[in-house]
């Protein structure tokens, strides 16, 4: 056996769904299936034993996983079983910490590996996991039976059945990947969510700039605002049923405004006399921490959604804007110019204590906190390029990801472990040809960095936590 | 050569057509519209005669001593005309970051809305706004169209 073959042990982890588990989406219910056949584990082969699988061991070596397409009786359902693989495989390879196997390398048939998968078959092509699975679809109801194995011990990890709307099949293929995801990484997934952003279209001196919204890997792709105003900075709820953003409207001054996504109906939030810019809600969705600009300098509130009741954080002369809460709600990172330049700053959540944490070279802007606690993700600039870039919430431990000629806008994956931003393209002449915005994604560890694939330009991504 | 000469064409009414959109009408320079063509008290009035624009250093909102006489201009064209209202608009060029720039943008604005006031123009007939580096004038990527974006301007409502 060939050294890059051994296999780690795949750790014991509990399900990753409960029993019955009602999922926070219209008519998708999913509970667990019982083990296909009891079975003795093999003997461990290979000479890894012991080696456990993680996020950081899956950097260097992704996971070999094989997804062969879910059988079905029929033609509808054949269909739906490949399509459900193909996203499931798309989502794992894009995280960079699998290796889907190519299927013209699977010696068992889809069909009969959902029966009872052969392991030898699956071993010698080197997989580590396997998938199997069956869709039954019945007029407008989908019903997928999933199974995950460890194929070296032979042994059944998860196995979990799917009822849905037929058109909610992708939700299913999201939420089978971070099923996945969980169990052989022993962390929750980032498939089953949505990213808001701005469409930008037009030349640039007069762009229309709509809220659009879609799936993680760029389908369902939605309009949110016609284009009548211009949408800026769009934010998720923790209940990533409300977005909040900044709208121009036809009077006055621009304002932060909270839309609906079940009605569609949008608010002005607060009674600010000037601009209201960079809102972002509460942990525990609350409020909304936002900057109010007025007479030349930016200040920074809280509003509680309930009572409307406005509070000032910060004052004084000096622009402080785009401000993050910590997870745990009880600090806020912000960005302001307080010092000179452009830089970050912690805060208690009633506003005191404040201490600058970003001391490198360059300025430093749009500082959100992961999902997780552990880092502050930045914008930096002012040396000639853009970074994007993470650092403790002390300020330790500076790392620069991406660097390029503009980029901006880090938000992190509800799981803390990917971030997606926005990066342009200089214009090549005085009429602006060449310019554009795109959407990246990112590991946290500065690798597989990739494009996400939009209908046009794309700034200003913000990550929903996971939809169920 | 004759797709060529269309392409040109083309080009030239791009050209025509961001010069007749009044937020993005360059800066007044020598040789206006000739008088007779242009209303007093207009936009066209002020671009062609005063200056509708003054430009700022980078990340910096303070009116530059080159730039004063602009608003001064401002002061004296707005107090002939005292039944004009304007809007200034702030902007910043490309190279910050959007959120930040927004607020530079304000900021910009207010300081030149500052000077206006100082100089006698009542505040109740001025507004501002700000684009932050979303609305350029000049398209480019270099430091000279930079320069020509990091501006207040100054808008007949």
């Amino acid at each position: 056996m060939r050294t890059d073959l051994r296999f780690p042990t795949l750790t014991r982890r509990r399900a990753a769904l409960g029993a019955g588990a009602a999922l926070a989406a219209p008519g998708i219910a999913a509970w667990p299936l019982p083990a296909a056949r009891a079975q003795q584990p093999a003997a461990q082969g290979g000479g890894a034993a012991g080696a456990v699988i993680n996020i950081e061991t899956a950097r260097t070596n992704p996971i070999p996983i094989a997804i062969p397409d879910m059988a079905g009786a029929t033609p509808d359902a054949q269909r739906i079983g490949r399509d459900i693989a193909r996203v499931i495989q798309n989502n794992l390879r894009n995280s960079g910490l699998f290796r889907p196997i190519e299927r013209e390398a699977f010696i068992q048939t889809p069909e009969a590996a959902a029966a009872t998968p052969r392991f030898q078959d699956w071993r010698v092509i080197g997989a580590q996991a396997l998938t199997t699975g069956r869709v039954e679809a019945a007029g407008e109801r989908l019903r997928v039976e999933f199974r995950l194995w460890d194929v070296l011990p032979e042994q059944q990890l998860q196995g979990t059945a799917f009822t849905a709307p037929l058109q909610n099949w992708r939700r299913i293929a999201h939420l089978i990947s971070d099923v996945i995801y969980e169990r052989l990484l022993g962390e929750k997934g980032y498939f089953d969510t949505r990213v808001v952003y701005v469409s930008e279209t037009g030349p640039r001196d007069r762009r229309t700039r709509r809220l659009a919204i879609m799936d993680q890997d760029g389908e369902n792709h939605r309009f949110l605002t016609d284009g009548a105003f211009a949408a800026l900075t769009p934010r998720f709820h923790p209940n990533s049923d409300r977005v909040a953003f900044m709208a121009y409207q036809a009077r006055g001054e621009p304002r932060v405004v909270l839309l609906d996504l079940g009605t569609g109906r949008t608010e002005v939030l607060g009674s600010f006399p000037g601009m209201t810019l960079s809102p972002r809600f509460s942990p525990d969705g609350r409020s909304v921490v936002l900057s109010a600009a007025r007479g030349g300098v930016a200040n920074i509130y809280v509003v509680d959604l309930a009572s409307r009741r406005e509070r000032q954080l910060t004052s004084g002369g000096a622009l402080d804007v785009s401000p993050c809460y910590s997870p745990d709600g009880t600090q806020i990172v912000f960005n302001s110019d307080r010092g000179g330049d452009q830089q970050l700053y912690v805060m208690d959540a009633d506003g005191g204590n404040v201490r600058r944490i970003s001391f490198g070279r360059g300025r430093y802007a749009t500082p959100v906190w992961s999902p997780r606690g552990d880092l502050i993700a930045f914008t930096r600039f002012g040396t000639g390029s853009f970074a994007i870039g993470v650092m403790r919430p002390d300020g330790s431990g500076e790392r620069i990801l991406s660097e390029g000629w503009a980029m901006e806008g880090p938000t992190f994956a509800p799981n803390g472990r990917v971030l997606m931003f926005y990066r342009e393209t200089p214009a090549r002449d005085a009429r602006g040809t060449g310019y554009s915005a795109r959407l990246a994604s990112i590991d946290i560890a500065g690798f597989n960095e990739r494009q996400i694939m939009t209908p046009t330009d794309a700034t200003d991504p913000a990550w929903s936590p996971l939809l169920s | 050569m004759n797709a060529k000469l269309m392409t040109a064409l083309a080009a030239a009414a791009l050209l025509t057509a961001c010069a007749d959109d009044q937020s993005q009408t360059v800066s007044a320079g020598a040789g206006g519209a000739a008088p007779g063509q242009i209303r007093p008290g207009s936009q066209e009035d002020l671009v062609a005669n005063v200056g509708d624009r003054v430009f700022f250093d980078f990340d910096r909102s303070n009116i530059r001593p080159d730039q004063r006489p602009v608003l001064e201009r401002q002061a004296a064209w707005l107090q002939r005309y005292p039944e004009v209202q304007v809007t200034i608009e702030g902007h910043a060029d490309e190279r910050g970051t959007r959120e930040y720039n927004l607020a530079l943008g304000q900021r910009r604005a207010n300081a030149a809305r500052d000077v206006l006031v100082a100089q006698g123009v009542s505040g109740a007939r001025i507004q501002t706004i700000s684009y932050g580096k979303d609305r350029p004038a000049a398209l480019g990527s270099n430091e000279e169209a930079w320069a020509q974006n990091r501006r207040a301007v100054t808008v007949v409502r």
